[in-house]
């Protein structure tokens, strides 16, 4: 059972404060017939870092996958909403137009199209008609952004994630996230896959991009990238829903108790599978 | 669970333009001896051109259509309602300033920009079956280089001409090159003297521009030993209601020691029927690259060959067929080797979008008796909708020993998955598959002049634009 103060914590997190926030109320989701998000609801206020927890199978990825727009999964119940605007009614491109990033977990390759190619067609997308994008100022900046990430410049003219290893792919991920600017950034996994050094360099670059003009949702399975991206809040989802939310140190108390113990904060029996 | 990019209809509308034109020779519809001499007539041809003509229409007329292993839509052309020649009235222009107005506007339609032009080192454009402009710069001519029409070419260069001309490609080597026999007119004839080295690639414009008419242009090619030359040849052709039939043959020849590229993007509107032979002949050491793109079009039937005649000869083909729905690219390469040490390189990119077909057909020849012949085979086919449709018919007949070939193929989708991913950088679904296609194309677009990889690329844009739901 979960305690009053516990309840009322959560609700703090739900109450329409900001309407620059990139929010979810009892989302329902299915794959198939499959229920894999119950009733989850959470807000993201920009200028803020909040780190979704949770075991395999807790349906983690769906809600980044289905935030983002993929097709694969059905919204049976509940809203997303992006400073006020309604994401389900929107495509996939334009949701991400109008600000919304997700770092993938597995990132698709794109065979021969460069980093620099993809990442100017993206930036070219989100310009008005008739206007180009300026190519020295382009490279100025996308360089700029690959020494924050320790990437080296020949990076640009490989073929997006083709080859790449696990360090490689994530790092992509996170020079895109740095050039394209979102409003909000959702990190799924960013540090599975990570050696130590590349963690660091990894939490380096989110680090640099945080500020108030951006609201990121870090999901992990691991406490250990929260040493380094500090967040400001934490959640730990099990079986489709948020079961307990805190400050930076549920994370060490959740990795102290394991999830057992937050499962067991959870106001409704959960159902093992 | 899967997302279903589903086809819908294309806007061809970019193509599809014509201006009204006044033909003042016109050989009617049908073809018979009369025709053929009718075409001789107005063309003023030699005796020896004629008699050509008529063995043509004879060993036309005796073939069969190659139904027995192409497509049977082939019957779907009706012969007796083309219109085998048609010529606008005026001659062979020498400076730009004298073509016809509509003329130039239609140019201007098919965006051949100003500074390309001034780029180049000639122009030889097709309108219809006569060149109504051609110029040559006048370095490419003080360097001895002969660039004119076919007509041309045969009448005031016949030393060269005669000695070459269907020497390649024979008469009867198939029922189209038969017909383009009997009826051509048009195309191109380039000399190049020893040793010269042409800066500039040679570039030709052709264009369909009269209904039921077939285009029989003939171009050859003659790189004298040690010279170097590109030819860049692109097409597109208005949308007319009844079938148009295109039917050309290239010849190209390439002595001792002399390298041959012959560049092509064809983009025909989807009820032309291309039916092209194509091949060169590498003497000693030379080499003749074919690069070709086939966009559009209901069927095309090309497959660019080099007979390696010389040692250590060689010979590449690079080529791209993009099927949209209800097109039929059928294309491939013939590598012949006749001489030892010879190489020859096939690569092979098909795209099929909604109901398109790619067909690969590849023959790889080399005998018994030669040594030291290398051959690579790379097909590779893209299908971008659950309907579309690739086929590869490889024919490799490598004897002896110590010759070496390789043979790769691949079929791959672009993945609902690829898709999401380039979406949620926020490219349009169109936009994204049309980045994933130009990816898929990318390492052989890299090997092309800039300008027709930037045209291709365009092309490309503009084939995806209605290919996603």
């Amino acid at each position: 059972m979960k305690s009053r103060s516990q309840s009322a914590r959560i609700a703090l997190y739900l109450k329409p404060l900001f309407m620059n926030e990139l929010r979810v109320e009892n989302l329902h989701v299915a794959i198939g017939d499959q229920q894999i998000v119950r009733g989850l609801s959470l807000a993201v206020p920009r200028g803020e870092v909040h780190a979704i927890m949770g075991p395999n199978g807790s349906g983690k990825s769906t809600l980044a996958k289905v935030m983002a727009g993929h097709p694969d999964y059905h919204v049976t119940k509940g809203k997303i909403t992006m400073d006020g605007e309604d994401l389900l009614a929107l495509e996939p491109d334009d949701r991400a137009r109008k600000g919304l990033f997700l770092a993938f977990q597995y990132p698709s390759e794109i065979p021969g199209v460069t980093i620099a190619n993809f990442l100017r067609a993206a930036l070219a997308a989100r310009l008005p008609e008739g206007e180009e994008l300026e190519a020295t100022d382009y490279y100025a900046k996308l360089y700029e952004k690959m020494e924050l990430l320790g990437m080296d410049r020949s990076f640009t003219s490989r073929a997006v994630n083709e080859g790449f290893s696990g360090g490689e792919k994530k790092r992509t991920e996170i020079l895109q996230l740095a050039m394209l600017e979102p409003k909000y950034g959702v990190l799924d996994e960013t540090d599975s896959g990570l050696d130590i050094d590349a963690l660091k360099t990894v939490a380096h670059g989110v680090n640099t991009l945080r500020g108030s003009n951006i609201g990121i949702l870090l999901i992990t399975h691991y406490q250990r990238i929260l040493n380094y991206i500090v967040p400001d809040h934490v959640h730990v989802m099990v079986q489709g829903r948020i079961v307990r939310s805190g400050g930076k140190d549920l994370a060490l108390e959740l990795e102290e108790r394991g999830y057992d113990w937050a499962r067991a904060g959870a106001d409704e029996p959960v159902l093992t599978r | 669970m899967k997302t279903e990019n589903k086809a819908v209809d294309i806007d061809r509308n970019r193509g599809d333009f014509a201006y009204p034109e006044v033909h003042i020779r016109d050989a009617g519809r049908g073809l018979s001896e009369k025709t053929i001499h009718y075409i001789s007539d107005v063309k003023e041809d030699p005796d020896w051109v004629r008699e050509f003509r008529l063995r043509g229409l004879k060993t036309f007329l005796e073939k069969p259509l190659p139904t027995h292993w192409a497509s049977k839509d082939l019957e779907a052309i009706d012969f007796d309602k083309i219109r085998y020649y048609l010529a606008p009235g005026s001659g062979a222009k020498r400076s730009w300033e004298e073509v016809p107005e509509d003329i130039k506007r239609t140019f201007e339609r098919l965006g051949i920009p100003e500074q390309e032009r001034k780029f180049l080192a000639g122009v030889e454009a097709q309108f219809d079956s006569e060149a109504v402009y051609s110029n040559i710069k006048k370095a490419v001519g003080e360097q001895g280089v002969i660039f004119v029409g076919s007509t041309e070419g045969l009448k005031n260069h016949p030393e060269i001409f005669r000695k070459w001309f269907g020497k390649v490609i024979p008469i009867g080597d198939n029922k189209f090159s038969a017909l383009n026999s009997a009826v051509f007119s048009g195309g191109s004839f380039i000399y190049v003297p020893p040793g010269v080295k042409v800066k500039h690639p040679l570039q030709a414009y052709f264009r369909i521009n009269a209904e039921s008419f077939g285009q029989f242009e003939r171009t050859l090619i003659i790189a004298d030993e040690g010279s170097e030359v590109t030819y860049m040849e692109g097409c597109t052709a208005p949308k007319f209601e009844t079938v148009a039939l295109h039917s050309a043959v290239v010849e190209l020849v390439a002595l001792k020691g002399a390298k041959l590229q012959y560049i092509t993007v064809q983009n025909w509107s989807s009820n032309v029927f291309n039916l092209v032979t194509k091949r060169g002949l590498a003497h000693e050491d030379a080499e003749i690259k074919w690069i070709d793109c086939n966009i559009g079009s209901r069927l095309t039937m090309k497959y660019p060959g080099v007979v390696l005649k010389g040692r250590k000869a060689r010979g590449e083909v690079l080529s791209i067929a993009l099927a949209n729905n209800g097109q039929h690219q059928d294309t491939g390469a013939k590598m012949i080797h006749a001489a030892d040490e010879t190489t020859s390189n096939i690569i092979s990119k098909s795209i099929s979008i909604g109901t398109g077909r790619a067909t690969y057909r590849g023959l790889v020849h080399v005998p018994k008796h030669l040594k030291h012949c290398k051959n690579n085979t790379e097909c590779d086919a893209l299908l971008i909708n659950s309907t579309s449709r690739t086929d590869t018919y490889p024919a490799i007949t490598v004897r002896g020993t110590g010759n070496a070939v390789q043979h790769e193929a691949s079929v791959s989708q672009v993945s609902s998955e690829q898709i999401f991913y380039m979406q949620q950088r926020g490219l349009t679904k169109a936009q994204a598959m049309s980045l994933s296609v130009n990816g898929f194309v990318n390492d052989l677009v890299r090997q092309f002049p800039m300008e027709y990889s930037v045209e291709l690329k365009r092309l490309i844009e503009l084939e995806m634009e209605g290919s996603v739901g």
